[in-house]
């Protein structure tokens, strides 16, 4: 195991254009049961935590930048994100707990890629893009084009995500539904980001599909002004925006129904505001 | 007085068994067995690795007997050629790096030739699945009172329900480990554990060894909640096999996943009710089965069984009882020892039922328990006369007070009549456990205690009893200062260690401070008319004594004790009536509870714990046991769950095996109602199991009351809200 | 022969991690596959800090790293180079007097983690405009005490405040 430590950007893209290194940033996911990840202890790694110019939040008139190692402590105790993006703070403060949101990066909940990711769907529900370097160039994707499939990503060998900016916009009604097993500590069973202002919603679901995806049937049904009588008028177009399946932590079945009320309610509650 | 330990493990100074000094030791580590059942047919080392840097053990390395020796001797130290469950021990392997260990383990594999296995121990066993006896039954036992079949054809209402609860883990925070080594030809093994003497005897068993070239020490233990009552024999042994033929110390410390998969687990079970109620309200018949899946070997299923039996009718007069129950053997690795042993499983049902009863005849079910609560003369389904002088129904009535029962009731009715998705309930339980080993148990223990009067005249209490959380230390150092009027700095606590200390009992079934801690009073008066004091004399008086005593012998004076039961006391195993324990501790539960339309999570808002005792002998520490024996009972209600397959454990991690957080469960509101127990240490009985009894029914009472459905079975997890809502199962 | 959970069986070349422990500036060589509790526990012999799960979930391992609590078991050592890190060995007995009369430990396991959590919110009581206490203790999973112990005694010490 060899671990590269970086301490500048531009050194940290050379590592990744010569060697396959595993970039590290908080190390939450890669750490968890380490003693048992033998396999990872035959590969060499590249250190980001050492980069001081990754760690920033930074305004300007029509984004906010997020530096790539930015922490969720860091946006939940920034009163100015959390003013302008409540639904950051809100997700963030539902991930783990404080432990983990001082270690735990947004930039390595998108390059982790789980379906379960929170920080990724609210991200995604701001329309967020995902700034990415390499030795030679960079390039801006927005998130909800990231993704191919499970834990497949718009990232190559030599790339590193480097920042996350997010469109400044003001919205109407914002909320972040997350179910878990429990209040702190758990990994999302189904989750939902919705927002809207004059335009129309935007809805990103988490837990029920390969990857944290918008849901653009369901849009268009709220977009369009339907009345929505119960929960089950949603069920169609959950089903044509995503495929949740049975695993360890719940059940497709409840899934759907899940989301079917969470956003039903949310949807309602936020009408009427 | 605070708890004696409690700086040094508010300071990290405490040393547990995975904390001891390293030098020297070597890192072990079990294979273990792939398949739920079948004949072994190879044990294949890779070629990858250098064995012979690594110490390997099996079952032809074991000196004496290949068993883990408890009840019955069926359960093997280290499978032979046969397995019976997935995670079965087959073999050992050390290596100082515990990296090498680790990847090793990897390029071992057995070969089993499998046999079908059972996991469903409610389902009848085809031929070639029967592994005991005739049917799998690794025990029966039957409690009969009057005549049920006449009293239930006589009944005004016949009531039958069906309750089903699954396995729990412990999740002790500290996992199993123990160390051994071999000092002057006696094999040291110092560990996690709750019963020094039970790995004690096994080891003299298995390793064929006498018991003085054999000395168990017991490290401070993190947590054991039953979980380290008889697996740890096991990690012992192993650890003393590893140890004997490295020549070196071996330390076996469990990670988390190993410990959720292979270690015990509470007993899964299904209860059957059918019960007979006259016209007036009153139980007139009560027919009860229990069924409990044992797992793959005997281990501790018949006295947990018994106790579960024992429990099953809850704390109610009833002149025709029938209680059939049965521990059956399935392939899952062995269900063992778990606060409650059997009670909580068997209290789940009746108290879920005891609602279920009450809104099929149309009686509120805090009225259906008070015409039915125990009262001082009348008896228990083993007939045991109650005579303690507790009013049961007093302290029902004292929870629903302070839990406002009534008028959350109403404020609940408003809130679901008008709310979108959520819904409140409020529900209670009516309970008892009983303290101390059943019936004769105590008697065939014979508990012996020690106390010695040092040359500086403090007084060490020698005792094998020992603190995993529960407060063994503080106890023990109040009694005596109390006895002898002397200050917590006069008294040592000495470590449970077989080699120093008499067999004083396991700690375990809520027995230490009632049982034990007597002892310990009995020794103080023992010491002091060994030294001709009288019984008013307390203090400096006392230690003068001690240290003059010293000069004059040159030794400590030693105080003994040995266990006597209370007079009048009756037991018959045979026919399973008499008096069952000697004592009981009585308790209502409240449980408020919100559930969410939306998500279908039910959640704990409100909870009220009131309770007899006997005397509270430190009000900070028996608090502590309720507020956290109901915290474990609300996982066990809600959202613990082993997701079993194959007899594996799939979700052997705590991000997917679900225990409550601090912001999961509201404050527990704790009451005592102090009713002295004449033969217990000023009067205390035993508390620390009786906590995990209540909380499940009453909290499926309130979701019950919540959303107007009936669950039968827990954890009540959203999932399983969902199919009962929609399903109504 | 030496025991040892630390020293790497293949060629991991040892890394050089110059950090402050509890105050004390140290520089340690550590096998690079080596996590913050490995290190402290097994390396420096600083037990304090438990290994509950290995996964992030359970807090028993909680240490400071400059100034706010994280699961050392999901810390790679090299990444604390030129940090500043605290452990339960820092703590001093007079600022546990409140835990120890409320009843926060029981069988200890939890505790340390516990202790470092509430010793940084006793330092922080501004987090309690924003948190609940007992959403700011619930990354430390505790199984004796039901948590009423632990949160009592917080507030307690929030009242007596850090010394």
């Amino acid at each position: 195991m060899t671990v590269f430590m970086p301490t500048t950007l531009a050194e940290a893209l050379e590592v990744r254009r010569d060697h396959d290194a595993i970039p590290m940033a908080g190390g939450t996911d890669l750490l968890v049961h380490w003693p048992e990840q033998l396999k990872l202890h035959d590969r060499d790694y590249l250190d980001l935590w050492g980069i001081d110019e990754l760690r920033h939040i930074e305004w300007s008139d029509d984004t906010l930048e997020l530096g790539a190692l930015t922490t969720y402590w860091d946006v939940i105790t920034d009163a100015k994100v959390g003013a302008a993006y409540p639904l950051l703070v809100d997700a963030a403060r539902q991930i783990g707990a404080v432990q983990i949101q001082a270690r735990g990066t947004w930039a390595g909940n998108i390059a982790n890629g789980s379906p379960a990711a929170d920080g990724v769907s609210v991200l995604m529900v701001y329309g967020a893009s995902v700034v990415i370097a390499s030795h030679d160039k960079h390039r801006q994707v927005p998130l909800e084009r990231f993704y191919y499939g499970y834990k497949e990503m718009d990232l190559a060998p030599d790339e590193l995500i480097v920042a996350i900016r997010i469109p400044n916009r003001t919205y109407r009604h914002e909320r972040f539904i997350k179910v878990g097993s429990r209040r702190a500590q758990a990994i999302a069973k189904v989750g939902a980001a919705i927002v809207s202002n004059g335009s129309g919603w935007r809805v990103v679901a988490s837990s029920v599909a390969p990857t944290i995806r918008r849901c653009p049937t369901i849009e268009a049904q709220i977009s369009d002004g339907e009345l929505l009588g119960s929960p089950d008028d949603l069920l169609p177009a959950i089903r044509a925006d995503v495929s949740p399946i049975d695993d360890l932590r719940s059940t497709a079945a409840y899934r759907e129904r899940v989301m079917s009320r969470i956003l039903y309610y949310a949807i309602k509650e936020m009408s009427y505001q | 007085m605070d708890r004696i330990e409690g700086l040094a493990k508010l300071t990290g100074a405490e040393r547990y068994v995975d904390d001891l000094p390293l030098d020297g030791t070597l890192w072990g580590m079990t294979v273990r067995s792939p398949v739920p059942r079948g004949r072994i047919t190879g044990v294949h080392f890779g070629s990858g690795v250098d064995w012979n840097e690594f110490v390997v053990v099996d079952h032809h390395d074991i000196p004496g007997d290949n068993t883990v020796l408890l009840i019955e001797t069926d359960q093997p130290l280290l499978a032979g050629d046969y397995v019976r469950h997935v995670e079965e021990p087959v073999a050992l392997i050390a290596h100082r790096s515990r990296e090498m260990v680790r990847r090793a383990i990897r390029e071992i594999e057995v070969t089993v030739d499998p046999d079908p296995p059972i996991f469903d121990f409610t389902a009848e066993p085809t031929d070639d699945q029967i592994q005991h006896g005739s049917d799998n039954a690794l025990k029966r036992i039957d409690v009969i009172k009057g005549d049920v079949d006449a009293a239930l054809a006589g009944a005004a209402h016949v009531v039958e329900g069906e309750y089903r609860t699954g396995s729990q883990e412990h999740v002790y925070l500290e996992n199993q480990g123990m160390i051994a080594w071999e000092e002057d030809g006696v094999l040291m093994i110092k560990g996690s554990l709750q019963c020094p003497f039970y790995v004690l005897k096994a080891a003299v068993r298995a390793l064929a060894r006498e018991s003085d070239r054999v000395r168990i020490v017991q490290a401070p233990t993190g947590g054991g909640f039953g979980g380290k009552e008889e697996y740890p024999s096991m990690i012992a042994l192993h650890a003393a096999l590893l140890a004997l033929k490295a020549e070196q110390p071996v330390r076996i410390i469990y990670d988390r996943g190993e410990d959720m998969r292979a270690t015990t687990k509470r007993h899964p079970s299904l209860v059957r009710h059918r019960t007979g109620v006259d016209s007036d309200g009153r139980l007139v018949a009560q027919d009860i089965d229990v069924a409990l899946d044992g797992g793959a070997y005997v281990t501790l299923s018949p006295v947990v069984l018994s106790r579960g039996v024992i429990h099953a009718a809850g704390p109610y007069a009833c002149a025709n009882v029938r209680i059939r129950g049965r521990a059956m053997l399935t392939n899952s690795p062995p269900h063992g020892a778990f606060r409650g042993f059997g009670a909580p499983q068997t209290h789940f049902a009746n108290e879920r039922h005891m609602d279920v009863v009450a809104a099929t005849i149309g009686i509120d079910p805090d009225e259906f328990r008070r015409r039915n609560l125990i009262v001082d003369g009348q008896t228990t389904a083993t007939g045991q006369t109650i005579t303690d002088g507790t009013d049961r129904v007093a302290l029902l009535d004292h929870a629903l007070e302070l839990s406002s029962y009534r008028e959350r009731q109403s404020e609940h009715q408003a809130l679901n009549a008008s709310h979108p998705y959520l819904r409140r309930g409020i529900g209670m339980a009516a309970f008892h456990h009983g303290a101390g080993f059943t019936g004769s148990g105590e008697v065939m223990l014979a508990s012996e205690l020690e106390l010695a009067g040092l040359a500086d005249g403090r007084i060490e209490v020698l005792s094998a009893n020992i603190e995993m959380g529960q407060g063994t230390l503080t106890v023990f150092t109040k009694l005596v200062c109390d006895r002898l009027g002397l200050a917590p700095e006069q008294v040592v606590i000495a470590d449970a260690d077989t080699g120093r200390v008499p067999d004083s009992g396991p700690t375990v079934a809520s027995r230490t401070t009632m049982v034990v801690g007597r002892l310990v009073e009995r020794a103080c008066d023992d010491l002091r008319r060994q030294l001709g004091l009288d019984d008013s004399d307390s203090g400096d008086r006392v230690t003068r004594a001690i240290i003059d005593w010293h000069i004059e012998h040159n030794k400590p004076l030693v105080g003994h004790a040995k266990y006597k039961p209370p007079p009048g006391i009756e037991w018959d195993e045979a026919t399973y009536t008499g008096d069952a324990y000697a004592t009981y501790g009585w308790a209502t539960y409240v449980a408020e509870v919100e559930v969410d339309l939306r998500t279908y999570t039910a959640r704990v808002t409100d909870f009220v714990a009131v309770q007899d005792v006997g005397t509270v002998l430190h009000e900070t520490l028996a608090r502590g046991q309720i507020q956290g024996g109901v915290v474990q009972a609300i996982g066990w209600a809600l959202t613990e769950e082993c997701a079993w397959n194959n007899g594996v454990m799939q979700n052997n991690q705590l991000t997917n095996y679900i225990i409550p957080t601090s912001d999961d469960v509201p404050p527990i509101r704790v009451s005592f109602v102090e009713n002295p127990f004449a033969h217990g240490p000023r009067g205390a009985k035993g508390l620390g199991e009786l906590p995990m009894d209540g909380p499940a029914p009453a909290i499926a009472n309130a979701v019950a009351r919540a959303i107007d459905a009936d669950p039968h079975e827990i954890p009540l997890t959203p999932e399983h809200l969902m199919d009962l809502l929609s399903n109504g199962r | 022969m030496g025991a040892d959970a630390t020293t790497p069986p293949m060629n991991r070349p040892p890394i050089k991690v110059p950090f402050t422990l509890n105050g004390m500036e140290i520089t340690v060589s550590i096998d690079p596959a080596e996590r913050l509790l490995d290190t402290l526990r097994y390396r420096l012999g600083m037990t304090g800090s438990k290994e509950g799960c290995g996964e992030g979930e359970c807090g028993a391992c909680t240490v400071h790293v400059d100034d706010i609590p994280v699961n050392s078991c999901l810390i790679p050592t090299y990444q604390v180079r030129n940090a500043e890190v605290r452990t339960i060995e820092s703590i001093d007995p007079s600022d546990v007097g409140a835990l120890l009369a409320s009843g926060a430990t029981q069988c200890g396991a939890c505790t340390p983690g516990v202790v470092m959590t509430a010793m940084w919110v006793r330092e922080h009581p501004e987090l309690l405009v924003t948190h609940t206490l007992r959403e700011l203790m619930a990354g430390n999973l505790c199984r004796c005490t039901g948590y009423d112990g632990i949160i009592d005694g917080v507030r307690q010490s929030l009242k007596e405040g850090p010394q």
